[in-house]
């Protein structure tokens, strides 16, 4: 046995989008345990139920995360329409599926540019966040916000899409899928990026199942585990299937995530194809009462909304497991073993985001 | 054996030229429902108060014996609800952003012709 090393990675780290410290003990080179440590963002937005009624609730629980936001309304809407039992209108049902899945693409092409960026391709990285950019027009165009939409409300959504904007939405689309394939060219076949991916950080499927890894970590490894198979909001009438991949490495990790690109852009084009006309709200009066769990897929994962209801305008409790919560366990698998210089790239390729775990 | 697959988006982007916008000499226009800035229709207010009670931030002061209606810019988080509530709509939301500022702006819009408005009396 060598002499142990304990490096302190994070929270400030060029790597880190956000803050997160873990404790390395090296051997060598060779990472032997991590001890994560988060707390660093926490800010108490759980707690705000107490000031903040339910039909103000919406607005924190979008502020949970700045990329998978509207995911986050949704699911708080969801939890709240379920314990009112509304029933909102098929075509809020269908818009919210559409923003959902932009919401998916613009943080997979976002987490593939940070990606590059981890491993020094520093033009792959402009060139992932410059197709992004397109999804977060589109965004502006139809909600009025580039990353924090406020269209989610209890009862359906706030704004239409025109029927010459979901047009507009496909033409754009349809050039975008072409130049993802060319972007998605390179994380897949360039052979200075698979040697930093392929074979490292290997998540087997019983350890992702055992550390309840979610999202793309679990559908890497091979676990069929993609909460849209509910058929929550509009998802039981479009066709899909989860994209699985057997490997476990940082390699099928992404591949998961390119490909999961390309299902999303075919579930938007089926839901415009598919979307009726109609309202897109439904007014709701009275106060909740009870209690519910939902359970919606967002670009990192599984995220599970509790919400417990008193029948006053606020709230008892509203608890939320986000998916990076849920994977730091298998992260910390994965590091078992690796050497140092892919503690960064393993971190990555979770897609971790802290504010959302710490809320 | 792929070491040059970046290279024709390399190529292409090379040839399109900056993708970007040169911001100061050429500004991007912005979208009609971009949410900019709430503005207030000040004749029209009835000072009733749902906006400030709606508001999630607590931006929104109502004065109804001033006849005063104001918003601190920094602490609205354009969300729009205020505008959605407003039984007089005469709440909007403007698609220019607030310039950015070195104080906390509160802006005031008061309406001078209500007759119990103090300065009239």
């Amino acid at each position: 046995m060598g002499k142990r090393t304990v490096i302190p990675f994070g929270p400030q780290h060029p790597v880190l989008p956000e803050p997160i410290h873990l404790d390395l003990v090296l051997e060598d080179e060779t990472v032997i345990e991590a001890i994560p440590k988060i707390g660093y963002v926490h800010r108490g937005l759980e707690k705000l139920v107490d000031k903040k009624d339910f039909q103000q609730f919406p607005f924190v629980a979008e502020r949970i995360c700045g990329i998978c936001s509207f995911m986050h309304g949704m699911g708080y809407c969801m939890s709240i329409e379920s314990i009112m039992e509304v029933k909102i209108p098929e075509r809020a049902e269908f818009l919210r599926v559409i923003w959902a899945e932009l919401s998916r693409m613009h943080s997979h092409l976002l987490w593939m540019g940070l990606l590059a960026d981890a491993f020094g391709f520093e033009s792959l990285f402009m060139h992932s966040w410059r197709l992004r950019e397109q999804i977060l027009d589109i965004f502006e165009e139809t909600t009025g916000g580039r990353v924090i939409f406020s269209v989610c409300e209890i009862g359906g959504v706030r704004k239409d899409i025109s029927p010459d904007m979901l047009n507009k939405i496909v033409g754009i689309l349809n050039s975008l899928e072409k130049e993802v394939k060319e972007i998605a060219e390179v994380f897949i076949n360039d052979t200075t990026v698979k040697l930093r991916t392929k074979g490292v950080g290997v998540l087997s499927k019983q350890a992702a199942s055992d550390l309840g890894a979610v999202g793309p970590m679990a559908k890497a490894s091979g676990l069929d585990f993609d909460m849209r198979t509910q058929g929550y909001a509009a998802y039981e009438k479009l066709k899909f299937k989860p994209i699985i991949e057997t490997a476990g490495d940082s390699y099928a990790r992404t591949s998961v995530r390119i490909r999961e690109v390309f299902q999303s852009i075919d579930l938007i084009k089926q839901a415009i194809a598919l979307i009726p006309e109609g309202d897109i709200r439904v007014k709701v009066t009275g106060n909740p009462k009870g209690d519910y769990f939902t359970r919606i897929e967002q670009p990192r994962g599984e995220v599970v909304y509790y919400v417990k209801a008193n029948g006053t305008k606020f709230l008892d409790r509203v608890r939320v497991r986000t998916p990076t919560f849920a994977n730091i366990p298998a992260l910390l698998e994965t590091l078992k073993g690796c050497s140092l210089a892919d503690v960064p790239i393993l971190i990555l390729t979770i897609d971790p985001c802290i504010s959302c775990t710490e809320r | 054996m792929s070491i040059l697959s970046m290279s024709k988006t390399l190529f292409k982007s090379m040839l399109h030229g900056p993708y970007t916008v040169l911001y100061p000499i050429k500004k991007k226009e912005n979208y009609e429902r971009t949410r900019g800035k709430v503005e207030n229709d000040i004749s029209n207010c009835i000072f009733c108060g749902i906006c400030e009670k709606r508001c999630p931030t607590g931006a929104i002061k109502v004065e109804k014996a001033r006849s005063a209606w104001s918003i601190e810019r920094l602490k609205c988080i354009q969300c729009s609800y205020c505008t959605e509530v407003c039984p007089k709509k005469c709440l909007s939301m403007g698609n220019q952003y607030t310039s950015p500022s070195f104080d906390k702006v509160r802006d005031e819009y008061v309406n001078a012709r209500v007759p119990d408005h103090t300065e009239n009396n």
